[in-house]
């Protein structure tokens, strides 16, 4: 089997995953923070596609999420976006979003077409993986989808070649992560703590115990929530994780606005330099 | 007994991995305790609900109103549960589970009050720490169950996200759970929510409808034509009707909050109306997969109600269910018809209405004697699922605003 694109980003060394709204605060401005956070040595940059009702995430990005919203973001200009970047923008672009903006997709406007009795099923999540395939998209983190529901989109995303990311959280027993690892492509997200998004000034304990659990697979672990300095991307990866993934502080840069898109990439070279330090700490894995 | 987490294409399981182990400790929880009655759970909640809870409510023939409508139109007094509202009948059922399964936290979100209400009660009742969400907007128009709340010594957290109504008030409390899920129970106030929520609540509300189906034989020795009741999420619309379901010949009505209207403001994203089951398309949010008030694009709409009770952009996966199946008929009635029916029974009953409530009266008006060509039949059963007096401050301001007929006027009264 042919390694993802995403799997790819993490084959030479510790990854750097990013995380920023689509239109917050508007399209041009994320092109260039995008472009800023690659530049600054962004492996893979998760776009949000923002869902009114962002029930994961903690405050900065549920503001950042309004913003965009506020802003006219749809899924028709996120698409766009998403083909504008591809144009010089070479690492894997993730879409992140709830699942009901994927679900509408092409149901909504089919039933503004429809007639009074409204019969039109839904094509589930298939019209917006194909569209987004076509854009350039690699793959999906969709963190109120949990393996259980995820069986549509996951054959969307099959069909067309993505990669389909769960979610392994500090809760999560055995019994489920055998279920997820045996559905999961591209990399595996470990939620570092409970709770909701948010950058912190610590790295939660419960990250070393989640990391361990994930020894039975080969692909990438990148741990999120809570990432926001080079000490806390030092440390994970020196634990033992293949990359960081870090949204809420590059979204409080984009909040700010000042200086924007330098101080992204200013971030992105902290967050991947420590990144860097923890890989040199780990030690060589023993051969057998 | 039932695991299956769906009704038809609704309902199911979507949240955070975070939540899931504490969702499939729920649902065992819920089949040993409350399907099973393992450990005598359900003998404790059905003694509780008699002792503590004021229960069985009444089935009241209302006399005036029968004259009124020129049929037997009979009283579901949901309003005397103690708290004044049926929502005490799944708080207790939800934290008296929480206690059999060893958590030491319930939270809870609230719209009207009335649920948060229920919870810091039924917390107080069974000595359990206890923090409700509620949306800043609500926490305003619904003042005295906020201090009511404080009394039972639960924290009341303001929610001041989006419109700060009941929508953000879950959202609020998803995120609270997601931090804590190892020793806090989520106590959901309707049948909404992830599966085993909707099937859950059901089961502790449906004590109305198996009351109900009894009295209603005993006092007009048949069942009834139809049963009404008001629909936000759905808890004392499922819970009147689920006995009567299997009752092929009984209608089941489920009266929505038409608000202003039933258009849609999609610039705006607001819907002035909370008419989820008449008006809304499917789609998924806070763990259920359901009918929504949302845009093209899957974004949520903004609700509107005069009752806070009602003002929610979804509803539950089995009234969906039941309503494509053509078991439940929904139809709306506005805000200003709501308040006259609140005056009405008020002055024709001595009974004073929960604003939610008068929806569902409000509508047997319009059936019995105005535009809608809705047969009732000759004996109806309305669930007053609680009681007005949290509403007293809004309907005093609603109504001279509005000029509602039927309201008293309090001008000579105003101090000078």
């Amino acid at each position: 089997m042919s390694e993802s694109d995403l799997e790819a980003a993490f084959a030479d060394g510790p990854a750097l995953v990013s995380y920023v709204v689509a239109g917050d605060p508007d399209v041009e401005s994320t092109k260039e923070h995008v472009r800023a956070l690659v530049r600054g040595g962004a492996d893979v940059v998760e776009l949000g596609l923002p869902f009114s009702e962002p029930i994961a995430e903690g405050p900065t990005i549920q503001r950042a999420v309004r913003r965009a919203l506020d802003a006219g973001m749809t899924p028709e200009r996120y698409l766009d976006l998403v083909a504008d970047l591809r144009e010089d923008v070479d690492v894997p672009l993730v879409c992140m979003t709830y699942f009901n903006p994927i679900y509408q997709y092409g149901a909504g406007e089919a039933r503004s077409a429809s007639d009074a009795s409204g019969e039109t099923a839904s094509e589930g999540p298939e019209p917006f993986v194909a569209a987004a395939a076509e854009a350039g998209i690699s793959g999906f983190i969709v963190p109120d989808l949990p393996v259980d529901e995820s069986g549509p989109l996951k054959e969307a995303c099959e069909a067309h070649g993505l990669d389909l990311v769960f979610m392994v959280a500090p809760t999560t027993t055995d019994d489920r992560l055998d279920r997820m690892l045996s559905r999961a492509s591209g990399f595996v997200y470990v939620q570092g703590r409970l709770g909701t998004t948010g950058a912190r000034s610590d790295v939660s304990d419960r990250t070393h115990g989640s990391l361990g659990r994930l020894d039975r697979t080969d692909l990438p672990k990148a741990v999120g929530f809570g990432i926001s300095e080079r000490d806390h991307a030092r440390e994970i990866v020196a634990g033992g994780a293949d990359g960081v993934i870090v949204g809420s502080a590059f979204v409080d840069i984009v909040a700010d606005g000042r200086d924007a898109a330098d101080r992204l990439e200013a971030k992105a070279r902290e967050l991947k330099a420590g990144a860097l330090d923890g890989a040199s700490e780990v030690p060589e894995p023993e051969r057998t | 007994m039932s695991s299956e987490s769906k009704f038809g294409e609704y309902g199911g399981q979507y949240v955070p991995e975070a939540l899931m182990p504490a969702i499939e400790e729920l649902t065992d929880a819920y089949e040993r305790y409350v399907l099973n009655n393992e450990d005598g759970f359900v003998d404790e909640f059905r003694e509780r609900l008699a002792d503590f809870g004021g229960r069985p409510t009444p089935l009241q023939r209302a006399d005036r109103l029968s004259e009124r409508y020129d049929r037997e139109v009979y009283l579901k007094r949901e309003d005397l549960v103690h708290g004044g509202a049926h929502k005490l009948n799944n708080a207790l059922g939800q934290v008296l589970l929480a206690k059999y399964m060893g958590k030491e936290r319930i939270i809870a979100e609230t719209g009207a009050g009335q649920h948060g209400t229920a919870t810091a009660m039924a917390a107080a009742h069974l000595d359990i720490d206890c923090e409700i969400y509620m949306g800043r907007t609500d926490i305003n128009r619904q003042r005295p169950n906020v201090f009511r709340m404080r009394i039972h010594d639960a924290e009341v957290n303001p929610v001041t996200a989006g419109s700060g109504t009941l929508k953000e008030a879950i959202n609020a409390t998803m995120r609270d759970w997601a931090t804590n899920v190892e020793d806090t129970h989520y106590v959901i106030g309707s049948v909404v929510g992830p599966h085993p929520f909707p099937k859950m609540v059901r089961d502790f509300q449906s004590v109305i409808s198996e009351e109900a189906r009894e009295q209603i034989r005993e006092k007009a020795g048949r069942l009834p034509d139809s049963v009404v009741a008001c629909a936000g999420g759905g808890s004392n619309t499922m819970g009147a009707f689920h006995e009567f379901v299997g009752d092929e010949d009984v209608d089941l009505l489920a009266v929505e909050a038409g608000g202003s209207g039933l258009t849609i403001d999609e610039e705006a994203g607001l819907a002035p109306h909370s008419a989820s089951l008449s008006a809304g398309e499917e789609g998924v949010l806070h763990g259920a997969r359901t009918k929504l008030l949302q845009n093209p694009d899957g974004q949520i709409l903004e609700s509107h109600s005069v009752s806070a009770g009602l003002d929610y952009s979804g509803v539950g996966p089995e009234l969906a269910h039941l309503v494509d199946e053509g078991r439940v008929r929904p139809v709306n009635v506005g805000d200003d018809a709501a308040l006259e029916a609140f005056h009405r029974l008020s002055k024709l009953e001595g009974i004073i209405p929960a604003l939610e409530s008068s929806h569902a009266l409000a509508y047997l008006e319009r059936a019995a004697l105005g535009d809608a060509d809705d047969d009732l039949g000759e004996v109806v059963v309305v669930n007053v699922s609680g009681r007005g007096d949290k509403d007293l401050d809004t309907v005093i301001e609603e109504s001279d605003s509005r000029d509602i007929d039927a309201a008293p006027s309090m001008e000579v009264f105003q101090s000078e």
